[in-house]
């Protein structure tokens, strides 16, 4: 398991590589980059800056990546996020996991990404354009993301 | 109960608003919990009211660990206040 908070930027070929490390069981990586946007709404946006809690952090997302292997057959998992100030078409997270088939790999991508919007401490300001800046309000449907998987039942 | 000290620690538009990232806080026999916290907090002045004001926004961890308004609060407790989280 990688998990890391870093002000620096992800190389995604290097995560992968490090990730595979000459292994030969893993048949699948899923993968998920989030991005910053240019635009929220009809705003343009010129920066972004992610504060984070650090003592709490690390273990929150450790705590996810454990919930994603008790649920999935995984074979390995990077979990990055970035912190501080980022511009638009920067990578702000990245998510892999590593599996013998695929459907494991893909589903448990998708619910690192949706448990780690809703369950680590991260908070986005977003800067605008017009020079006004303004935190990023949580969204309802990020929530009804992570409940889903409530309903999935472990394997 | 007496003597009890805590660490509080706030995060985005609740450091922004009350105007302090963290504080050291000797705690009234009043406090017991997250709740009785956050009540106590808002008697310390405007910028805790305005920063606690909307109900049911606000997050709260307790040593690192998400809480509820009922988690109850001890001597030496890491208490952090922070707005829905929006990471990813």
């Amino acid at each position: 398991m990688t998990v890391r908070v870093q002000e620096a930027p992800f190389d995604l070929g290097a995560e992968l590589a490090k990730l595979c490390g000459g292994r030969t069981d893993i048949g699948g990586i899923g993968c998920f980059v989030g991005n910053v946007r240019d635009r929220s709404g009809d705003r343009t946006i010129i920066e972004m800056t992610l504060e984070h809690y650090p003592a709490m952090t690390q273990p929150a997302l450790e705590a996810i990546v454990r919930e994603a292997q008790a649920r999935w057959p995984l074979l390995g998992c990077t979990l990055i996020h970035r912190v501080g100030r980022l511009l638009p078409g920067e990578g702000i997270v990245l998510v892999l996991a590593a599996s013998a088939h695929r459907q494991a790999a893909l589903e448990a991508t998708q619910f690192l990404i949706d448990f780690l919007k809703t369950r680590a401490p991260f908070w986005k300001k977003e800067r605008f354009a017009d020079g006004a800046e303004d935190w990023v309000r949580a969204r309802a449907d990020d929530d009804e993301a992570a409940r889903r998987w409530s309903d999935v039942k472990r394997p | 109960m007496s003597g009890r000290t805590i660490h509080v620690l706030y995060f985005a538009w609740l450091r922004e608003r009350i105007g302090r990232s963290q504080e050291a806080l000797e705690l009234p026999e009043t406090v017991a919990s997250v709740e009785t916290l956050m009540t106590w907090l808002c008697e310390r002045g405007d910028n805790y009211r305005r920063a606690f004001a909307v109900p049911g926004v606000v997050r709260c961890a307790v040593n690192q660990v998400f809480a509820t308004a009922d988690t109850e609060i001890s001597n030496g407790d890491e208490v952090a206040f922070f707005p829905p989280v929006t990471g990813g």
